[in-house]
């Protein structure tokens, strides 16, 4: 397949993610803000600020607002055109990669972009953001997920197919580990204690955001712990958004493109995927917390960038520099 | 109630379903029957709902004026265009004679200029002609074609004759709206197609892709099984829907210039698995645009080094360059010559009456009589550059006279013709609005056409104009088969 298209793909892959993850994440604190006492002072500062400090966008943000709260971040995050990352910005930018590459896509994928984005220009929109946010963001959590699905149902598994999923698992994987490093943003109110109804309020609060915890209360039966929140999210093997999840998927992928077997390698991109894999399975909890999560976490993302950048560097190398809104990633 | 036509105003045109008030053409009783059957919100809901689909679809085009969201639906008017059999054969007959004598013409200017040599055509016209090519100059095409792919406009007149307005034999677009526009009839309105023989349209990906291969260069490695390409300007060209639907229903790749690089006079694509030669380009840009080697040197979109390996015999290009030569609004004056000095015959489809600007008794009289007449730049299209003498003021007028003096090379002038009417679903009832049609003709092995074409609506009350960037919009065409 033609260069430019696989590329187009990868980060068609990507940006539908990204608006999925960042849909979530306004969703999750949103309710969250909901339980907590509001009337403790800078509340909402506390309940909003990590959020961009997660997404890496605080810079921008003031920018263009003054005060963080919930109203400022939400639309920030949402309909701010000169943030980059925003669900609109990240839909008018999947749409734009879409209108590129329709010939290779089917009709029914493009549609599904094509309305998310339409309705995200519309009126209705806009006001049920006002009124409802929590809807709003699981509709486009909703629309996503059909995305994908039509893709899984409509297109070839082919090349195409798979730098698509190349794209959604490196953008989920690298989510994963913001939403979890979210927590280490999170400063917990002075008179509260680890483990303390807040904490686990939090914690909670970061497996709702990958859509872990029903999923989580199936695989442990005890209170929600920080160190099984963490194996969760980052090692569990058959839930489809835990880090090591996405890695195996991305892996698999790399591998499906060159047809080279999987734990060989024939590119860079694959070696660097095969080690991240292999490490991910063979690592233990207590390893992460000695490194420290953080630095854990922030090293994952590191590594994901570049098994992207060497995937360019594999099959995209004859291209002109990509355009400057392509090439925006959060990595 | 249903939507009746009791208040329709026939008027002084040739109207497409009426030839008086409350007489209805035969061919368009059992649409009649229909319409009056359906009553007018359920019309208005379907319009509503086609409309709907072409924006979902993203069936939309870009109009460069407006800053406004540059992505417009092409307004879609639900009563579809019919064509009599009888009246469709004339029509086919005629391009056919008219694609097969420009496509010799173009063959004789590049090589002998007998045409020029025996006085048909003035040579002063072939020089001074801004799309002559040079590079062409004794090149042999593939298959001896050149315009593979045309639209040619055509209008009728008062009493309802078929006249040919221009040529496209460049890179007429417009195409997906005949098919989409048929999907979307079928969907929101099944029932009619169940009680009429409307001929098909769904195959033009396939008689365009069968075209391109026939056409595969001398040099091609593979002749059975040549790589076909449809090279776009990319996403902000306000035909990239097209662009995309066409490479969609042949199933080709469509390139932007930075996909295709060309080395030792062979064209590749850049795949993940590395280069891939290029055998045929259907290409959607103009020759200007193609090499910057050659052509335009700034152009960004186009290919270096690609006319040279089309020179070479190892790619082929449709069109051919250098057809923008046919197509002139000046050289349109001389296709009824042509077909006559060709073909030895008289042509089916005449010219609308033209006068040029460069013969002194024709510019006398476009001077005098501007006020009546429409004045057009010999170059320029989609609506541009053009001057109807009864809706001008005198300030245009004056500016056109001039513009005529300077360059008469560069002018045309035709009488007003009153465009026939089809009713059109304007604000909740049936209104007169002026049509044209654009056949779309496929030059290969054989010549193709599918039936119909596209019929564009001039839907601003009173306008002759109906190009899509002017505000016109389009309806489905049929050609029917009597029983």
């Amino acid at each position: 397949m033609l260069s430019r298209v696989a590329d187009t793909l990868y980060w068609l892959g990507r940006y539908i993610e990204r608006a999925e993850n960042n849909a979530r994440i306004l969703d999750v604190n949103l309710q969250v803000t909901l339980d907590s006492d509001e009337s403790a002072p800078d509340a909402e500062l506390y309940a909003w600020q990590p959020i961009l400090a997660t997404l890496e966008d605080v810079k921008v943000f003031k920018s263009v607002y003054e005060a963080i709260n919930g109203d400022t971040v939400c639309d920030f995050v949402t309909f701010e055109k000169n943030n980059p990352n925003s669900i609109w910005s990240c839909v008018a930018a999947a749409r734009e990669n879409a209108r590129t590459v329709r010939e290779y896509i089917s009709s029914e994928m493009w549609e599904r972009i094509n309305s998310l984005y339409l309705w995200l220009k519309s009126e209705p929109s806009r006001d049920l953001v006002g009124s409802a946010g929590i809807d709003f963001y699981r509709h486009v959590v909703d629309q996503c997920h059909q995305f994908h699905g039509t893709t899984d149902q409509t297109l070839m598994h082919a090349d195409g197919w798979d730098f698509l999923q190349v794209g959604k698992f490196i953008e989920r994987g690298d989510s994963a580990s913001r939403i979890l490093d979210l927590k280490y943003h999170i400063l917990l109110p002075q008179e509260e204690e680890v483990g303390g109804t807040v904490d686990i309020v939090q914690w909670q609060a970061v497996l709702r955001s990958c859509s872990a915890l029903e999923a989580y209360r199936k695989f442990y039966t005890g209170p929600v712990t920080p160190w099984s929140v963490a194996e969760f999210v980052i090692l569990n093997d058959r839930f489809p958004r835990s880090i090591r999840f996405s890695v195996d998927a991305l892996d698999t992928a790399i591998h499906r493109i060159s047809g080279c077997d999987r734990a060989h390698y024939s590119n860079e991109a694959e070696r660097l995927s095969g080690r991240l894999c292999a490490e991910l399975t063979y690592v233990t909890t207590a390893e992460i917390f000695r490194t420290g999560m953080h630095e854990y976490l922030d090293a994952i993302q590191t590594r994901l960038n570049e098994i992207g950048n060497a995937m360019h560097r594999q099959y995209c190398e004859w291209m002109e520099p990509a355009p400057v809104s392509q090439s925006q990633s959060q990595g | 109630m249903g939507l009746n036509f009791e208040q329709y105003e026939v008027g002084e045109f040739f109207d497409e379903m009426w030839t008086a008030p409350r007489k209805v053409r035969p061919h368009y009783q059992q649409l009649l029957t229909r319409f009056g059957e359906t009553p007018a919100e359920e019309l208005e809901r379907k319009y509503q709902l086609a409309s709907e689909t072409f924006l979902n679809q993203g069936i939309t085009f870009t109009v460069y004026s407006d800053n406004q969201g540059t992505e417009r639906i092409m307004p879609f008017d639900p009563l579809p265009r019919i064509i009599p059999t009888a009246e469709w054969e004339h029509i086919e007959r005629g391009l056919i004679q008219r694609i097969t004598a420009l496509n010799l013409f173009l063959k004789d200017i590049y090589h002998e200029q007998r045409i020029v040599k025996e006085g048909v055509v003035p040579e002063e016209v072939v020089k001074s002609a801004r799309h002559f090519r040079p590079e062409m100059v004794g090149y042999d095409v593939p298959k001896d074609v050149y315009i593979h792919i045309c639209g040619s406009d055509l209008i009728r007149d008062r009493d309802g004759r078929y006249l040919v307005l221009e040529d496209n034999g460049r890179c007429p677009s417009g195409v997906s709206y005949v098919l989409e526009n048929r999907e979307v009839m079928k969907r929101v309105f099944p029932k009619l197609f169940a009680r009429n023989k409307v001929r098909p349209v769904g195959h033009y990906g396939q008689e365009l892709l069968n075209l391109l291969r026939y056409v595969a260069p001398r040099n091609c490695r593979t002749p059975n099984e040549p790589t076909v390409v449809l090279l776009t300007p990319g996403i902000y060209n306000s035909a990239y829907f097209e662009h995309s639907f066409l490479a969609r229903s042949m199933g080709i790749e469509i390139v932007v210039g930075g996909d295709l690089i060309v080395k030792d006079d062979v064209v590749y694509m850049k795949t993940t698995k590395g280069l891939k030669r290029v055998d045929v380009i259907y290409r959607r840009m103009d020759d200007d645009f193609l090499d910057p080697k050659v052509f335009r040197a700034d152009s960004l979109l186009g290919v270096p080094g690609l006319v040279s390996a089309y020179r070479a015999g190892n790619v082929n290009l449709a069109n051919a360059i250098g057809t923008g030569i046919a197509d002139d609004k000046v050289m349109y004056y001389f296709v009824p010559k042509m077909v006559k000095f060709y073909l030895g015959e008289d042509p089916i489809l005449p010219n609308v009456p033209t006068y040029l600007s460069m013969f002194e008794k024709d510019r006398k009289y476009m001077l005098e009589n501007i006020s009546q007449l429409v004045i057009k730049s010999a170059n320029e299209s989609g609506g541009y550059g053009m001057l109807i003498g009864p809706h001008a003021t005198k300030e245009q007028h004056e500016q056109f006279r001039q513009a005529i003096l300077v360059d008469p090379r560069n002018y045309i002038g035709q009488p007003v013709v009153s465009l026939s009417r089809s009713p059109s679903f304007c604000d909740g009832s049936f209104e007169g609005r002026h049509i044209d049609l654009r056949p779309y003709i496929l030059y290969g092995e054989r010549i193709t056409i599918i039936p119909g074409g596209l019929t564009r609506v001039a839907l601003r009350k009173g306008s002759l104009v109906v190009n899509s960037s002017q505000g016109g919009g389009s309806k489905d065409t049929w050609v029917v088969d009597e029983d």
